[in-house]
């Protein structure tokens, strides 16, 4: 399994460190049970015992789908301009620099050409660890051109959003993003290749407010957060606490927002049997 | 005119309303209406001028209590404006009007946020925050209008989508996202006009058209300075830092490529001269009109696609 390698590298960041502050150790999130990591890993980074999901990185996300773990990437070069020159406490040229250190990507989307099943598709994996995963004019760019592929090639598509949402520091330009995006799924409606929309913790704000609430199947992982607020906003704008398990997986589902709920080791089976069902390939 | 107060009415108002607020419990959502409410006075009291104007100004004016709102427009702008109610879904969101009426003779769908002046209408309106029945509602009426060829119009003003239980529980998100996959299928023109608050994804969801039109001193964002400047600067106090960052002024969107014309206001704001700022955008409403109307239904829509794939595409590869 190559995806389990590569995971250590996706584990090294910001996000990810209380998964690795033990070293071979992990305290679970969900049952606060003090795990072997070699569990974890050979569980696609889902506690045994509770089942709780871990983030994982990009490159682990599309290792994990893709037959043999082997795809092509896509624009991986592709890097945004800081359009608007913005600066906060520091400038975001310099933000860019060290999350695309800390991640070697070129930005918080990693696109891959593969086959699932024997069966090519692209898919699309965000990076949480760089920036939170926000849109931004890159994450965009990279998202239509894979949108544009699927339509030159014929191919299907899966997004697996994993996203803060917008990114600030773009201003409208990453606002332009969702707009940018959503009209390209539009025209990849025209050929009928499904697009699958998978949704991980946490999906928030303009990402989910496009793409990731336009799949023809949008399925999630469980437990993930999924909304368009964050919790703390609505908090404050009602001014009360928000009950248990609102905004999750199983909220969705049950107010008729997502298709399913699939766990992550089902996820690569989920996937290619939809297609299959939905007639993905059938002139290939 | 309708629906706008005397200055010293005004000024009563907003004091009333932010001595009751700061009686309530502070969270950050009160201090946020409290700042909001504290600005609206600020730029009531500030006598009005042509003068430069630096992107906090515009945020003060483009939320000023006195500027026109989207129905102000309609009635200076349009006639027989017969409003339609309702998603056929869940309800009716009265922070999103929409209704037929005629511009200069010719029959359009006009769609827009709608704020309120007084308590009573600020709660009515919601704020000119939309839910999701609103967002189902204004594209509702798109269709409507695309399956009679009628041109559709939108208004945006908004501080941004409702972010509360009720709304994501019947998906606020996918109300959006819907909206901005749909829009740009539909065979009419359509014109957007910013000519308030643009905020963020709640403003987008009606603003996906041929031509957009922003008024001088509106502002459009993916996000509030005030929020911005919490999350990145994790103080309130950097607001107008946050609103030159975010270049969301329309001379800045012009330059980014994201708005396509500037509709000039009368030389204090929108709200020295309602009836006037009307007359300044009548005749961008008429020009773009006509030129849009002169495409074929494929060359609009073709058109329309080329420019979102191009909108916004600030990247290089290296
Ligand atoms: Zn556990």
């Amino acid at each position: 399994m190559t995806w389990f390698k590569k995971e250590k590298k996706a584990l090294e960041t910001p996000q990810e460190k209380r998964v690795q502050t033990e070293g071979l150790w992990s305290k679970c999130e969900g049952c606060k049970v003090i795990l072997w990591k070699k569990d974890l890993d050979a569980n696609f980074q889902c506690c045994p015992k509770c089942g709780f999901h871990f983030k994982i990185g990009s490159r682990a996300r599309l290792e994990m789908l893709f037959d043999e773990g082997e795809y092509t990437e896509h624009d991986a070069r592709l890097f945004s301009t800081d359009p608007l020159g913005f600066k906060d406490t520091k400038p975001y040229s310099e933000r860019l620099k060290k999350a695309e250190k800390q991640t070697g990507l070129s930005d918080a989307l990693l696109t891959g050409e593969g086959r699932v099943g024997g069966k090519p598709l692209i898919v699309c994996a965000m990076e949480f660890s760089f920036i939170g995963g926000s849109m931004g004019a890159a994450v965009g760019e990279k998202i239509t051109r894979a949108i544009d592929r699927c339509i030159a090639q014929k191919l299907p598509l899966v997004i697996v959003s994993c996203s803060g949402g917008a990114r600030m520091m773009e201003g409208a330009i990453s606002l332009m993003q969702m707009a940018k995006i959503s009209a390209g799924l539009a025209r990849l409606d025209e050929i009928r290749k499904p697009f699958i929309s998978v949704l991980a913790d946490p999906t928030t704000g303009g990402v989910t407010a496009s793409y990731a609430m336009l799949g023809d199947l949008n399925i999630a992982e469980p437990g993930a957060l999924i909304g368009f607020a964050g919790p703390r906003v609505i908090e404050q704008t009602i001014r009360q606490k928000l009950p248990e398990g609102f905004q999750r997986s199983e909220f969705l589902l049950a107010h008729g927002m997502i298709d399913a709920i699939v766990p992550r080791k089902e996820l690569k089976g989920f996937i290619a049997r939809s297609m299959n069902l939905l007639g993905a390939w059938e002139n290939h | 005119m309708p629906d706008v107060h005397s200055q010293n009415a005004v000024i009563r108002e907003l004091e009333r309303q932010i001595a009751e607020l700061e009686k309530s419990a502070e969270t950050d959502a009160s201090r946020e209406e409290l700042d909001r409410l504290r600005a609206q006075l600020e730029a009531v009291q500030k006598p009005s001028s042509g003068g430069p104007k630096d992107a906090w100004d515009r945020v003060l004016l483009a939320r000023h209590p006195q500027r026109p709102y989207t129905l102000d427009y309609i009635h200076f702008l349009f006639t027989d404006f017969t409003e339609l109610h309702g998603d056929r879904r869940f309800g009716d969101d009265p922070s999103i009007v929409c209704g037929l009426a005629r511009f200069e003779g010719r029959p359009v769908m006009v769609i827009g946020q709608q704020k309120g002046r007084d308590t009573k209408q600020k709660l009515f309106r919601n704020f000119g925050m939309p839910k999701p029945e609103g967002y189902r509602k204004a594209l509702r009426v798109m269709q409507l209008a695309a399956k009679f060829r009628v041109p559709i119009i939108t208004m945006i003003d908004t501080p941004g989508a409702y972010p509360g239980i009720g709304a994501e529980e019947r998906g606020q998100a996918e109300a959006i996202a819907y909206n901005l996959k749909e829009i740009p299928k539909l065979p009419v023109p359509i014109l957007v006009i910013i000519h308030g608050e643009g905020g963020s994804g709640g403003a987008l969801a009606i603003a996906i058209g041929d031509r957009v039109l922003m008024s001088e001193n509106a502002v459009y964002s993916v996000i509030s300075p005030e929020s911005c400047s919490s999350i990145l600067w994790r103080d309130w106090d950097h607001k107008q830092d946050a609103a030159r960052g975010l270049k969301l002024t329309a001379q800045d969107l012009l330059g980014l490529g994201i708005v396509d014309a500037l509709v000039p206001e009368p030389p204090g704001g929108a709200h020295d001269d309602p009836a006037y700022a009307a007359e300044l955008l009548r005749p961008h409403i008429a020009t773009s009109l006509k030129e849009l109307s002169t495409l074929s239904e494929g060359d609009l829509i073709r058109r329309r696609h080329e420019k979102l794939r191009s909108l916004a595409t600030y990247v290089v590869e290296r």
